[in-house]
C-alpha cells in the first residue's frame, strides 16, 4: 500500500480525529460556502472572516472521508492569519499540486504539503480539494461584497 | 467462466466486485456489437436496400428475444437509453393523467432514477408523494405498503431489489393490492433482472424498467416494458423521426406500439448486443447465475463477520451485495485502500441519498458479486480487507 502510505500519514489522522477550527458560527460578519461532492456524498461548509485584507478566522464543518476532513482542518490552520491575496495564491497552487498539474514549487504549503500524495490517487483529488475550493469561494464572495 | 470476459485477459489481478454498478461484458456480446459495425453499419427502418432490411430484421429478432426472456409480447418492449430513461418516461407519461391531490407511492429505498422523476411531477402537478414506511432495517413490506395504499393512490413506483442493501420487494403481492384500488404499478428492475428470471406476466406489473449493462449487456440500452393496454392509452413523451405516422403543419398521428415510444435512430449496435446478451444469459442459466452470486456473497459475508472491525448493514438478506464499512473508517478511505489491492468495490450513497439519511449513514461500501466471480476473488477480497484494517491501525486511523 505504497501510494497510501505516502498520504495516510500521522498528520492527516491527527487532524481527522482531532479537527481544528471545526464548527460553523453563521455569524453575519463571516462569509460562508457550502460545497458537496455529489458522487460520494461528502459535504462541507467553510466560513471565513476577513478584516483589512487579512483572514482573521476560518471555520469548517461537514461530513466526509479522512482526506476531506483533515484537509479542511489543516487548511484552516495554515491559512488563518494570511493576507487574502497570499491565501488565494497558495490555494490556487495547492489545487494544482493535488491534481498533478504544474505549480509554483516556491510556495510554502506548510502542513498542507502532505496532500502531495493525492496526486497518485486521482480518484481522491476532489476529497483533498473541496474545502480549499470552498474557502476560495468565500474569499471571492468577500471580494464581490467589497466591490 | 472468467475466460468468457475479455477484460480479465488484460487485468488478470482484477477482483471485480462492482457488478451492481455495471457488469462485465462477455466476448459474445462484444462480437455482436462489432458485427453490426463491421457488417451492417446502416440505419434501420428507413432503407429499402438489403443491408437496411437485414439490420431491421436483426433488431426485431432482438426485441423478440428480450420479450420472450421477460415473458412479454414484442410490442410491449420499448428500447430506451437505460433504466433511468425508462423510469423518466413512465413518470412523464403518467404525469398527463394525474391531477392535483392524486397520490403516488414511492419509497426511501429508491435509486434517484426511480424517485427524482416523481419529485418533478409533484412540483408540476401538485400531486402527493407517499413514502412506504420502511422497516428499521430499511425493507419494504407488504404490510407497510398496505398502510399507505388508498383510493387516492394512482401510481406505485418501487424498486424490485434495492441497489444498496439488496432487499427484495414482494412485487407480486404489491401489484395485486395496488390493482385493487386501480393504481398503475411501475417497477425499477435494474438490480433484480441481472440475478433472477423476471416474468412480467406473473408479476402482473404495468411497467418494468431495466438496463442491459448490469446484465452482461451493452451500455446505453435499456428496456421499458409496458402492458399493451396501458401503452396504447398513453401518448409518447419524446417526438421526432420514426415514431410518427402522418405529419401535417398542425397535427400528427403516431405509429403503433412499440414504435410510437421510440424516437430517432435507436442504439442499433447495442440492440444487436442485447440479442447476444439474452442468448448468453439463457445459456449460462438464470438459476445458476442467481445461485452462484449469492453463494459467493455468502462466502465473503461469513468471513467478513468474523472480523470485529467490520459492520455489515444487510447481513440477513439473501442477495448478492454486501453493504459494509470498517467501524470508524469512512467508506471512501476503505475503497481507496482496497483499490490499491486491485479490489474494485464502490463507496458513497450509491445514488440513494434518502436511504442513507434513513439509515443515518453518510456513506456505505458496497461489494457486489456476480456469477463470473470465484472463490479466489472472495479470498483476495477478504485478504485486502484484513490488510486495510491493519494499515489503518498502523497509521492510527482506528485503534
Amino acid at each position: 500500500m505504497t501510494n497510501l502510505s505516502n498520504l495516510y500519514r500521522q498528520v492527516i489522522m491527527d487532524h481527522y480525529r482531532n479537527p481544528r477550527n471545526k464548527g460553523i458560527t453563521n455569524a453575519p460578519n463571516y462569509v460562508k460556502c457550502h460545497l458537496k461532492n455529489p458522487s460520494c456524498g461528502d459535504m462541507i461548509d467553510v466560513e471565513s472572516l476577513v478584516e483589512d485584507g487579512i483572514i482573521k478566522d476560518i471555520h469548517h464543518d461537514g461530513q466526509g472521508c479522512s482526506i476531506c476532513c483533515a484537509s479542511a482542518s489543516i487548511m484552516s490552520e495554515v491559512i488563518k492569519g494570511m493576507k487574502v491575496d497570499d491565501a488565494k495564491y497558495l490555494i490556487d497552487n495547492y489545487l494544482k499540486m493535488v491534481s498533478n498539474q504544474e505549480y509554483d514549487q516556491n510556495v510554502d504549503f506548510d502542513e498542507l504539503q502532505v496532500f502531495d500524495g493525492v496526486k497518485d490517487l486521482p480518484a481522491r483529488v476532489r476529497c483533498a480539494s473541496i474545502s480549499s475550493q470552498a474557502l476560495l469561494n468565500t474569499l471571492k464572495k468577500e471580494d464581490e461584497t467589497d466591490a | 467462466m472468467k475466460e468468457l470476459f475479455p477484460v480479465y485477459s488484460k487485468n488478470k489481478d482484477l477482483v471485480y466486485l462492482d457488478s451492481a454498478a455495471s457488469s462485465l461484458k462477455p466476448k459474445a456480446v462484444i462480437d455482436a456489437i462489432n458485427d453490426y459495425y463491421l457488417n451492417y453499419s446502416v440505419n434501420i427502418e428507413r432503407g429499402v436496400y438489403k443491408l437496411a432490411l437485414d439490420a431491421t430484421k436483426r433488431v426485431e429478432e432482438s426485441r423478440e428475444n428480450i420479450a420472450k426472456f421477460i415473458n412479454a409480447n414484442p410490442e410491449e418492449v420499448i428500447f430506451t437509453r437505460g433504466a433511468s430513461n425508462s423510469l423518466n418516461m413512465v413518470a412523464l407519461m403518467l404525469k398527463r393523467i394525474l391531477h392535483e391531490g392524486d397520490e403516488v407511492i414511492v419509497s426511501e429505498l429508491e435509486h434517484h432514477s426511480s424517485f427524482l422523476p416523481w419529485l418533478d411531477v409533484k412540483r408540476e402537478k401538485n400531486i402527493k408523494l407517499v413514502f412506504v414506511p420502511l422497516t428499521k432495517e430499511g425493507k419494504i413490506t407488504v404490510e407497510n405498503f398496505k398502510s399507505v395504499l388508498s383510493s387516492k393512490t394512482k401510481a406505485v413506483c418501487l424498486t424490485h431489489v434495492s441497489n444498496v442493501l439488496g432487499y427484495k420487494t414482494d412485487v407480486k403481492e404489491i401489484v395485486k393490492l395496488a390493482h385493487e384500488v386501480g393504481a398503475i404499478v411501475s417497477i425499477d428492475g435494474a438490480q433484480a433482472i441481472p440475478h433472477e428470471r423476471v416474468d412480467v406476466k406473473e408479476l402482473d406489473v404495468d411497467f418494468y424498467s431495466f438496463s442491459f449493462h448490469k446484465m452482461c449487456g451493452p451500455t446505453g440500452l435499456g428496456i421499458l416494458y409496458g402492458k399493451k393496454k396501458i401503452l396504447n392509452s398513453l401518448d409518447p413523451v419524446e417526438f421526432g423521426g420514426e415514431m410518427n405516422d402522418e405529419v401535417s403543419k398542425d397535427s400528427v398521428t403516431y405509429k403503433a406500439l412499440p414504435y410510437k415510444f421510440e424516437t430517432g435512430t435507436i442504439p442499433i449496435a447495442e440492440i444487436f448486443g442485447a440479442n447476444a446478451t439474452i442468448d448468453f444469459l439463457n445459456e449460462i442459466g438464470m438459476d445458476y447465475i442467481g445461485k452462484r452470486g449469492l453463494e459467493l456473497r455468502n462466502m465473503a459475508l461469513k468471513e467478513l463477520l468474523k472480523l470485529k472491525e467490520i459492520e455489515v448493514y444487510n447481513g440477513s438478506e439473501e442477495s448478492s451485495v454486501i453493504a459494509f464499512n470498517i467501524k470508524g473508517v469512512h467508506s471512501h478511505d476503505l475503497v481507496t485502500a482496497l483499490a490499491e489491492e486491485n479490489v474494485a468495490v464502490r463507496a458513497g450513497h450509491h445514488c440513494a441519498e434518502p436511504l442513507h439519511r434513513f439509515l443515518g449513514l453518510s456513506a456505505t461500501t458496497r461489494a457486489s458479486f456476480y456469477f463470473y466471480n470465484d472463490e479466489c476473488d472472495v479470498s483476495k477480497f477478504i485478504d485486502a480487507v484484513k490488510k486495510t484494517i491493519s494499515f489503518f491501525k498502523e497509521v492510527h486511523y482506528i485503534d
